[in-house]
């Protein structure tokens, strides 16, 4: 049970590029202005520099509200169009029960259980973007 | 056992920093409280969702967190208030948005699902002020409920 | 409800008095039975619990709620008190002397109210009296209570244990987990097997988890709801849900009940919802046949 008292408040997002992939690793309790912010950044980023994939790890986040459910769906989105893909990784088992709950089950988001499914599943040919939806090809 | 102390407060909602001040409070709340980790999450999402509420939509308010019993259950109640505009159509601000299309979910419907005891006064002209209760384990005169 | 004027009111007098009297009251209370036995360390442990005592009795009757069980100033008891009745219970008592023990509280503190009002006006010091018997009556509501509550909290424990325990999660293979359910499926078991489930993800980084309702007697549009919300949590997670056991008759439910179950994958057998998920792994099985040549 959670009896931290004295989560960090992230004021910036850490993004690690790895190859043309970004790796953006969320971690306790955002300001909502940094998440809007971080939207902004990736978007340059993509748009600017040769990117394929970004991988938003919110393993370390205790609560997605609304605002945050929107915040990652529009970088989704924003990615799409700039012909990136998106997954969101590790999103604990709790955030997931509230998530749906409140009716947020981001339809069309890519997810993965953590980093490294992550980068796999962007590695892979590509895969329409609806997550157990169409069969991968066998290799 | 839970006890007052900690867990009483009159937090301002003012600006996005206190947003983060009001999880902060309710966290360590429910926590104090005994909550378990799904229903911590649970009440800790519609602490945040309301607050933005009265930050965004009522101008900015107040929300006081206080401990309450009945029947021996312990539970938090978190009550926002704003001297904002009021909601205009409280019905639809109410409705089940779990089967919207774009899943994005609505701010007060869903808060609803959230918590165990919801209420909420509205009008035009005088505010808003939305109540909600968890309790921790099963809701009182309820045996077996979880 | 009584009312708060100038001067003195029945319960406004007993606050006083109660207050007045506080060390008087704890150490008659220290020679009860309920207080002696349970604080044997030392007596003025007894003195000092029964002023704590004391003191949430007089800022109940200071906020006028003396025949409120619910009033603030009982919270902080409540842990004292559970404590006190489980200490009696585990010496033997039953709830009814335990009951009895609470109720010989009132007596000291009578004749000492009584003692202190020998000048006031008869009618006077009945009022009083009567405040402060509801007060105390209440005070051994709220002890009973917590008595339950702690027995009730006990009961919601085991049950809960009870239910984890009947909800196994089987790892079936690397990445895929199961969970075969039997028996119905209430709100409260619904929300268990989910989180066991979505733990179970986590706990073993399963790409596929396989809920088995081959157990489970009827389907109804409230577990199909939960099954659903299971499914989507799952997926939110990275990890594919498939729900297998459907058998002819529950299918035939569903498509009646026109539940839509969106688009989770559901199998007839959990055989087949293996099948499915090592497919989706990239998984082949491969038959050793007798003359070596097997390939499925």
């Amino acid at each position: 049970m959670s009896e931290q008292s004295s989560r960090p408040v992230a004021g910036h997002v850490p993004v690690l590029r790895l190859g043309e992939v970004l790796l953006v690793t969320l971690q306790g309790d955002l300001y909502d202005t940094t998440a809007q912010q971080l939207q902004q950044d990736l978007s340059e980023t993509i748009a600017t520099s040769r990117v394929t994939g970004v991988v938003i790890d919110i393993s370390g986040v205790e609560v997605v509200d609304s605002f945050l459910g929107r915040v990652l769906a529009e970088i989704a989105a924003q990615s799409e169009l700039l012909a990136a893909r998106t997954v969101l990784a590790g999103m604990r088992p709790a955030v997931a029960i509230t998530l749906v709950e409140l009716g947020l089950t981001l339809p069309g988001m890519r997810t993965a259980l953590n980093t490294e499914a992550a980068l796999e599943l962007l590695t892979r040919p590509a895969v329409p973007s609806r997550s157990g939806g169409l069969r991968q090809e066998s290799p | 056992m839970p006890t007052a102390a900690g867990v009483e407060a009159r937090l301002p909602i003012r600006s996005d920093m206190d947003l983060v001040w009001v999880r902060q409070h309710v966290r360590q709340a429910a926590a104090q409280l005994g909550f378990g980790l799904v229903d911590q999450t649970k009440v800790l999402t519609a602490a945040s969702e309301l607050a933005r509420n009265t930050l965004v939509h009522g101008g900015g308010g107040e929300v006081e967190v206080s401990h309450v019993t009945a029947d021996g259950v312990s539970g938090l109640r978190l009550t926002f208030s704003d001297s904002g505009p009021g909601i205009p159509d409280l019905d639809r601000a109410l409705s089940d948005g779990y089967t919207t299309g774009d899943g994005l979910g609505m701010g007060l419907g869903g808060a609803r699902r959230l918590v165990h005891d919801f209420e909420v006064e509205s009008a035009p002209g005088s505010g808003t002020t939305v109540r909600v209760t968890s309790w921790v384990g099963r809701r009182p005169g309820r045996p077996g409920e979880a | 409800m009584p009312e708060h004027e100038a001067g003195g009111t029945p319960t406004v007098e007993v606050r006083d008095f109660l207050r007045r009297r506080r060390e008087q009251i704890a150490q008659r209370w220290a020679d009860e039975p309920l207080f002696r036995t349970v604080f044997t360390v030392s007596r003025d442990e007894a003195v000092e619990a029964g002023k704590v005592v004391v003191d949430a009795l007089a800022e109940v009757a200071d906020a006028g709620r003396v025949e409120d069980p619910d009033a603030a100033g009982f919270s902080g008891l409540r842990e004292q008190l559970s404590r006190m009745g489980a200490a009696r219970s585990r010496a033997g008592l039953s709830t009814t002397q335990v009951s009895s023990e609470l109720a010989a509280l009132w007596p000291p503190v009578e004749n000492l109210l009584v003692a202190d009002m020998d000048e006031a006006p008869p009618e006077r010091t009945r009022e009083c009296a009567s405040a402060l018997g509801v007060l105390m009556g209440t005070l051994r509501l709220v002890a009973m209570q917590a008595a339950l509550s702690e027995g009730q909290a006990l009961i919601d424990r085991q049950r809960l244990q009870l239910l984890e325990v009947a909800t196994p999660v089987i790892k079936l293979w690397d990445g895929i987990v199961a969970v075969p359910l039997i028996g119905t499926l209430d709100s409260a078991r619904s929300q268990v097997v989910m989180e066991t489930l979505l733990n179970a993800v986590v706990d073993q980084q399963a790409r596929f988890a396989i809920l088995d309702i081959t157990g489970v007697p009827t389907v109804d549009s409230l577990v199909a709801q939960h099954l659903m919300k299971t499914v989507a949590a799952a997926r939110l997670m990275g990890a594919e849900c498939v729900v297998s056991g459907i058998r002819p008759a529950i299918a035939q439910t569903i498509v009646h009940l026109g539940l839509d179950l969106g688009t989770v994958k559901t199998r007839a057998s959990l055989a087949d919802a293996l099948g499915h998920c090592l497919h989706e792994l990239g998984t082949n099985i491969v038959n050793a046949a007798p003359d070596g040549a097997g390939r499925r």
